[in-house]
């Protein structure tokens, strides 16, 4: 299992052709304490860099862009009412959506760890 | 001579104490108020009926069965002398004409004598803060004086007691005042023409996409996107989807103007409208307006102009002038009618002549010295493009008399004056400020009607949040705050051209007061407000687990 990311700052584990996706941590601190998460329903066709899910914290409400393109298989239920999982664990069980995807070679535009911790530290 | 030699204390002795705790829980003129439902009650009321018919009274039994007891509580009977409490379920036989609609229990309202109500909501309203208080600095939503003489005007009976449904030559006055009002407001934008009717900003955004659309379907050009840049208002990109396009962001550049470069790449056969801020929400002028709407047209599209805040350029510029298509103006902003209206506002938009055939209905024309409003019935001779209706009637006549009135009373000088004091109001708090606070657009120019700061430099977890607390305690109300979002914990403020350099420089002080703190760590600040009605509250939890109706306490705890 390979984990990339994007400069929108989500993660995407990758499995094959099975992926997970969530939000960086990173990203939930500056989000600050996420009130209200929206995931995609299982069956939705993503495209890369669309719309996927919405974050909501007491400070703004932020689209979740998709990083690949390809089709939802499952989206986290442990969100609706445990957005809090964002802020505690935005890595493992405060992931968003699962989906398998259709183009694998979009991979290649996303960042590595290694990259991605230089991509934040230049912000 | 006789003389009281004791006299009485006329200087304060002792030791001040802030932190005494009353008996009340009152603190001399802040009052603690609980909630309506904690202190009515089912026994009181403020208004005294007659008993229910005699035939029906005369059965005995009509007032026990309006509530187990509870005599004439909602139902506002007062009886001499009240019945006995009892459960005992009416009568078949004694229901009469009633039958199936008496009530079996009591109706849950909380019941208040005329001095307990009055005196409940004035309470709260001193809890409050307005614009009739103080400085009121939130950035984006022009807090500015509602000047009396516009009320005066706008509770004229001519114009407070027309109902839209009066025969048309019965309210020719009205209509000569919604035609006065769109006519200044065409001549202010240089656009030809205007629909009255849209009842706020993001109504009007909606009004113009449509009129967007239509002229798009009428040329049979259907296409799906539009473009809305980072620096525009958060509505924008919301009314696009809601008419139905993909909405696609445009970069703004790193001195906070839309990239012209960047839209210009992504003009193309799919694209609707541009949707442009102007002034846009980093308090800045878009400079290349007009080269962004040449290259709009020449692409088949059109431009959107967000409106709200035209009053930074009210009679210096006129945005038809600069290849505008559909705007939106809050009467509320530029010519001072109460924010919402009292339900609800209003929010004009004007067009080009492009746009003009496919504004709603209705609207209203001027024929010699008569007015008519044209409609579905008259549209069809010189109107029949029009995309339809926004709403029942012509308009919200409230906000179009209070328009009026300050359009009058301003005259063309006097709003071109409105602007530039705002800008420079806005601007001296800038200058005033840039040396504490960061002002990341502070070397962009001078900025419109509203400043913008963000929170480099605070000390280690302090941010906005600390400082708006903190100045609820120098008694402002906070500024915008955490938008633009494209500003790291953005702080916008405007203060409009209400303010006198007096007023701004007490706010300015407060404000370098609370941002000094903020930069030196005062852990106080972190606790702040320490003088408002509520202390600081958890808006995490009231976001994730809000409270939103009030349940008896007994009830609530039996039902656990």
């Amino acid at each position: 299992m390979t984990r990339y990311f994007t400069k929108d700052h989500e993660w995407i584990d990758v499995d094959g052709d099975a992926a997970t996706v969530g939000i960086t941590d990173y990203a939930q601190g500056q989000l600050g304490d996420v009130v209200f998460v929206e995931v995609p329903d299982a069956g939705r066709q993503l495209s890369q860099g669309g719309d996927a899910a919405v974050v909501e914290s007491v400070k703004a409400a932020s689209d979740v862009y998709a990083p690949v393109s390809g089709t939802v298989t499952e989206g986290n239920a442990a969100l609706s009412d445990t957005p809090d999982l964002v802020n505690t664990s935005p890595e493992a069980d405060g992931w968003f959506f699962k989906l398998t995807l259709s183009n694998p070679s979009e991979l290649d535009g996303l960042m590595d760890e290694g990259a991605y911790k230089e991509f934040v530290a230049g912000l | 001579m006789s003389m009281n030699r004791q006299g009485r204390v006329s200087r304060p002795e002792g030791e001040t104490a802030a932190n005494t705790e009353t008996f009340t829980g009152n603190r001399a003129l802040m009052l603690e108020e609980p909630l309506i439902f904690e202190i009515g009650n089912e026994h009181t009321t403020g208004v005294d009926l007659p008993y229910p018919p005699l035939d029906f009274e005369g059965k005995g039994t009509a007032r026990e069965a309006s509530g187990g007891g509870a005599a004439g509580v909602a139902g506002g009977l007062t009886p001499a002398a009240p019945p006995p409490p009892s459960a005992v379920p009416l009568p078949e036989q004694a229901r009469g004409g009633f039958e199936g609609l008496l009530r079996t229990r009591p109706i849950g309202l909380p019941g208040l004598s005329e001095p307990e109500a009055t005196r409940h909501y004035t309470r709260l309203s001193r809890q409050n803060y307005a614009i009739d208080l103080g400085l009121f600095p939130l950035g984006s939503c022009t807090m500015k004086h509602n000047p009396r003489l516009n009320e005066k005007v706008a509770r004229l009976p001519g114009f407070a007691d027309v109902h839209p449904l009066q025969p048309q030559e019965t309210v020719q006055g009205a209509y000569a005042l919604i035609y006065l009002v769109a006519d200044w407001l065409c001549k202010l934008t240089g656009m030809p023409a205007v629909a009255m009717s849209p009842k706020a900003g993001a109504h009007g955004e909606l009004c113009g996409l449509l009129a967007i659309r239509s002229a798009l379907e009428a040329r049979g050009d259907m296409r799906s996107v539009v473009l809305v840049p980072e620096s525009a208002h958060g509505t924008n990109p919301a009314t696009a989807a809601f008419a139905g396009y993909a909405v696609e962001n445009i970069p703004a550049t790193p001195e906070g103007r839309v990239d012209f470069e960047a839209l210009k790449r992504r003009l193309g056969p799919d694209v609707a409208a541009v949707m442009i801020t102007n002034p846009n929400t980093c308090g800045l002028f878009e400079r290349d307006m007009k080269r962004i709407a040449d290259a709009v047209h020449a692409a088949g599209a059109f431009v959107y102009c967000d409106g709200a805040n035209f009053n930074a350029i009210v009679g210096r510029v006129r945005p038809g002038d600069l290849g505008v298509d559909a705007m939106h103006i809050n009467l509320h902003k530029t010519f001072s009618t109460p924010h919402g209206g009292g339900g609800p506002g209003s929010g004009p938009v004007v067009f080009s002549a492009a746009l003009a055939p496919f504004a709603p209905l209705p609207f209203v024309e001027k024929q010699g010295d008569h007015y008519h409003l044209v409609e579905e019935e008259t549209a069809e001779e010189h109107h029949a493009h029009s995309f339809g209706r926004m709403v029942a009637f012509h308009g919200q006549m409230g906000m179009f008399t209070r328009a009026a009135a300050y359009m009058l009373s301003h005259g063309a000088d006097g709003l071109r004056q409105v602007s530039e004091d705002a800008v420079l109001n806005a601007n001296y708090i800038l200058r005033s400020l840039d040396d504490l606070l960061d002002a990341p657009f502070g070397d962009s120019g001078p900025c419109m009607h509203e400043a913008l700061f963000s929170d480099d430099g605070m000390a280690e977890g302090f941010t906005t949040l600390d400082i708006a607390k903190g100045l609820i305690d120098e008694g402002f109300h906070p500024m915008t705050m955490y938008f633009p979002l494209v500003v790291h914990g953005a702080m916008l403020v405007e203060p409009t051209e209400t303010e006198s350099k007096a007023n701004l420089d007490q706010f300015i002080g407060a404000l370098r007061s609370v941002a000094a703190r903020a930069k030196n760590g005062d852990p106080s600040l972190k606790a702040a407000p320490h003088f408002a009605p509520r202390r600081r509250l958890d808006e995490t939890l009231a976001a994730r687990k809000p409270v939103l109706v009030w349940k008896d306490p007994e009830v609530a705890q039996a039902a656990e």
